[in-house]
């Protein structure tokens, strides 16, 4: 299973990028043997339309699960359709927020929690 | 060739510029532009709109804040919805290909393999969605995105768009306004500020930009991202002066460096600024002005007459 964490550099040190779709990069971490891949989000400066963006190249790479700070409606929609889980809330480092995620009791997020263009 | 005109307009498909030739005199596309925001482009245009002689159009296409009515005072008699075509996806129909997901540069419409999502409020309306889904599953239906209305004050007439509040792109509503340009008089444009596409969307098919500045670092700076917006666009363009006063050396010798025409200067009057607290145009409080814009129509009219009429116009109609 591969998820996909919103960074703003590309090492497990990073501090986490608390906006979904306008976050600098993504890594794209392979829960079975821990490898990751840092990629950079193309649509970070788009006028309008940056979350459906990143939702669509993180679909079609095949996450299972996002994790974030904070992600608008359109984004949620476009997730939802492709079958990716979402996590919000996410704080600190990239490898804080995956060691949470492994910890098995963070939620996955049933809707959005801020509206778009939120920062 | 009117017709075709029109229809090539309408549809943003203009070949070339076989009919540049058959223009008629009178039919002048201005467009006042600026860089920065709040430097006179809606008195400038305004003021230019009610000196100059023969029948005007005044097409404010600035939509997020059209306020050139507020000088006129126009009584409108007619108002248009403007709709931009989005896809309504028949599930019966798509087989899930994706085809439509990736002609669509504004990812209006987004198909993961799966049932495609639209999002109307990002939809362009060009179409292509529509056109390359092999199972014909996509239809167009109206979506509403602002209105445009037309008044008249005197030899003026003015056509608005307003854009609906919470629609995130200007550019339908621009060209709704620009629709209603006319073959048998002057049409003067009032541009959105900045450099982005809705500018782009009402300077793009004008004859002539007149950019207009004041003489501070912010006019200057934001004067220098217009003129390279314009010159690469390749708009005959010049610029004025507005609020002038001690400080024009800085935007002057910029203008000079550069080898930009200053067409006008109009000095920092406190009648001018008393006026328009008013809501009240500047020739109506000094009406000596009139002289000083109707000298700088026909200046650019002049040039215009000699061959400066831009070759770009037909190209960017097809452009954007």
């Amino acid at each position: 299973m591969k998820i996909a964490i919103s960074s703003t550099g590309p090492t497990l040190d990073a501090p986490v990028d608390p906006r979904f779709g306008r976050s600098v990069s993504f890594l794209v971490i392979d829960m079975a043997d821990g490898s990751f891949v840092a990629m950079d989000n193309g649509g970070q400066h788009s006028p309008q339309g940056a979350g459906i963006q990143a939702a669509e190249a993180l679909a079609r790479i095949g996450v299972a699960a996002v994790i974030t700070g904070h992600c608008g409606p359109k984004a949620f929609e476009v997730l939802t359709a492709a079958g990716i889980q979402l996590f919000v809330g996410a704080e600190g480092t990239v490898a804080g927020a995956l060691e949470r995620f492994r910890s098995g009791k963070w939620k996955a997020s049933n809707g959005a929690d801020v509206n778009g263009h939120w920062a | 060739m009117r017709e075709r005109r029109r229809a090539a307009r309408r549809f943003g498909l203009n070949g070339g510029g076989a009919y540049h030739g058959q223009r008629k005199d009178q039919e002048v596309r201005l467009a006042i532009a600026s860089g920065k925001g709040g430097t006179g482009k809606t008195s400038v245009a305004v003021n230019l709109a009610a000196s100059i002689d023969g029948p005007v159009r005044l097409l404010d296409c600035d939509v997020e804040e059209p306020n050139c009515h507020i000088f006129l005072r126009p009584e409108v008699d007619r108002k248009e919805q403007v709709q931009v075509p989005v896809p309504r996806v028949g599930l019966e129909r798509c087989n899930a290909c994706g085809e439509c997901g990736q002609v669509c540069q504004f990812h209006a419409i987004v198909s993961l393999k799966t049932k495609p999502l639209v999002f109307p409020d990002l939809c362009h309306g060009c179409g292509g969605c529509a056109r390359f889904c092999p199972t014909g599953a996509i239809e167009e239906i109206p979506h509403e995105v602002g209105v445009v209305e037309i008044g008249r004050r005197g030899a003026v007439e003015l056509v608005q768009g307003t854009l609906r509040v919470g629609h995130p792109t200007a550019v339908p509503v621009v060209r709704a306004v620009k629709r209603h340009a006319r073959d048998d008089a002057t049409n003067i444009v009032d541009c959105p500020p900045g450099t982005s596409c809705p500018m782009i969307a009402a300077i793009r098919d004008s004859d002539y930009v007149i950019l207009v500045t004041e003489p501070t670092p912010f006019g200057l700076h934001d004067l220098t991202l217009a003129v390279d917006t314009v010159r690469q666009i390749g708009l005959p363009f010049g610029v004025l002066l507005n609020r002038a006063g001690a400080n024009d050396g800085l935007v002057l010798r910029y203008c000079q460096h550069e080898d930009v025409r200053v067409l006008m200067r109009i000095a920092d009057d406190r009648r001018i600024a008393e006026a328009y607290s008013r809501g009240v145009m500047a020739v109506a409080a000094i009406p000596g002005l009139r002289d000083g814009f109707r000298r700088l129509y026909s200046t650019i009219a002049r040039g215009l007459a000699a061959g400066q009429r831009s070759a770009a116009r037909g190209a960017w109609n097809a452009n954007i």
